[in-house]
């Protein structure tokens, strides 16, 4: 470091930051390569459907495909609310 | 013999893909191959300006995939080297002016006339053109900046490699992959300001093929239209020359990746 350093503006040490961002993003994308283009749609229809019953948030369901010596397993998983309250009550009193 | 196909990709432009298929292509000819480099960006033709052979296309890529030009025409025979050729790319807007029949052709036409590699400059992006320069590949080197969108962006390729090129789809031996980090500034990565060559292999689980320092010699090169790698006084263009030896299969370690040690002067004053 020279004294000439000290007169230029240094940047932050943000290379970790990105290493970090990048971590996550790229096992995400690498998880849903390979998956057909319909998932995507797939799961807002079914949180449509889902919804009918019970209040879930789009977050609460997540779609896996797996790949299994020759043959496709395709894992749905839904986080229901505490409550399990009823979406909407077809059955109300009255 | 066949020739082996290379393409030059990164999904994110502006990294250095022209540039390394420039250097790349020459640096195999100084190497004593028969060398053809195509650019596959139709309708932003600049392959040529960085081999410094613009004023002399006079058919291009299409034409003689549309059988309106015979290969022996359209190949540029470079002024350095002379087994070394360039095949430009055409400025048409046409997308559609570029199949994969065509495409093959041409390669099996420049095999059969002897040509030991076809260097194949992809454009960016992932649509036809950037499909069409990887499906033949044997090899690839996906160039990649030590920057966010461009690590994610290559990684996005290299599945794309795994997946829609003809080696995959006849499940022959994969491409063979090599990462070339480009813009490299050690000092910049010392300082924490940069991610490292160690960070951007472990984020992509793959070794780099070499690292390409930042260089102001790049962009001299580009203005005088003579691929870097010609320039061996330049890291750049160094770094090049050991790259294209590990593709040819020599082992040379790397270079240019550490600050580079200050004499006593510029320890006092920087710099």
């Amino acid at each position: 470091m020279g004294i000439l350093d000290f007169l230029k503006r240094k940047g932050e040490p943000t290379a970790n930051v990105a290493r970090e961002r990048l971590r996550i993003i790229v096992a995400q994308e690498r998880s849903n390569r390979g998956a057909p283009d319909y998932l995507p749609m797939m799961r807002s229809e079914l949180l449509e459907v889902i919804k009918k019953y019970v209040h879930v948030d789009i977050e609460a369901i997540s779609i896996k495909l797996e790949q299994d010596s020759g043959h496709e397993i395709l894992e749905l998983s839904v986080a229901l609310p505490d409550g399990k309250a009823p979406a909407k009550s077809d059955t109300a009193a009255g | 013999m066949t020739a082996e196909i290379i393409v030059v990709t990164s999904g994110k432009g502006g990294v250095g893909k022209t540039t390394t298929s420039a250097s790349l292509a020459t640096g195999l000819a100084m190497a004593g191959k028969k060398v053809a480099v195509i650019d596959f960006d139709v309708g932003l033709r600049n392959l040529d300006l960085i081999m410094g052979c613009e004023r002399r296309v006079v058919y291009d890529f299409v034409n003689v995939v549309h059988g309106e030009a015979t290969l022996k025409q359209s190949l540029i025979k470079d002024k350095r080297h002379e087994n070394l050729f360039v095949l430009a790319a055409s400025q048409t807007r046409d997308k559609d002016a570029l199949t994969q029949e065509g495409v093959e052709k041409v390669l099996e036409g420049l095999s059969e006339d002897g040509f030991d590699y076809v260097v194949c400059d992809s454009p960016a992006g992932i649509e036809k053109g950037a499909h069409l320069a990887m499906y033949f590949a044997d090899h690839a080197v996906v160039v990649v900046n030590p920057e966010v969108s461009s690590v994610r962006d290559s990684d996005r390729i290299l599945g794309l490699l795994a997946s829609k090129t003809r080696r995959a789809e006849r499940g022959e031996k994969p491409v063979t992959q090599h990462l070339l980090l480009t813009r490299y500034n050690p000092a910049r990565v010392a300082i924490g300001e940069m991610l490292s060559v160690k960070d951007v292999e472990e984020i992509l689980g793959i070794s780099v093929v070499g690292v390409i320092p930042e260089s102001e010699n790049v962009l001299t090169a580009s203005n005088n239209g003579i691929p870097v790698i010609v320039d061996s006084n330049s890291l750049a263009g160094q770094a090049y020359s050991d790259t294209v030896a590990r593709i040819l299969g020599e082992e040379r370690p790397l270079r240019f990746i550490d600050v580079p040690k200050k004499g006593f002067l510029q320890r006092v004053f920087g710099g």
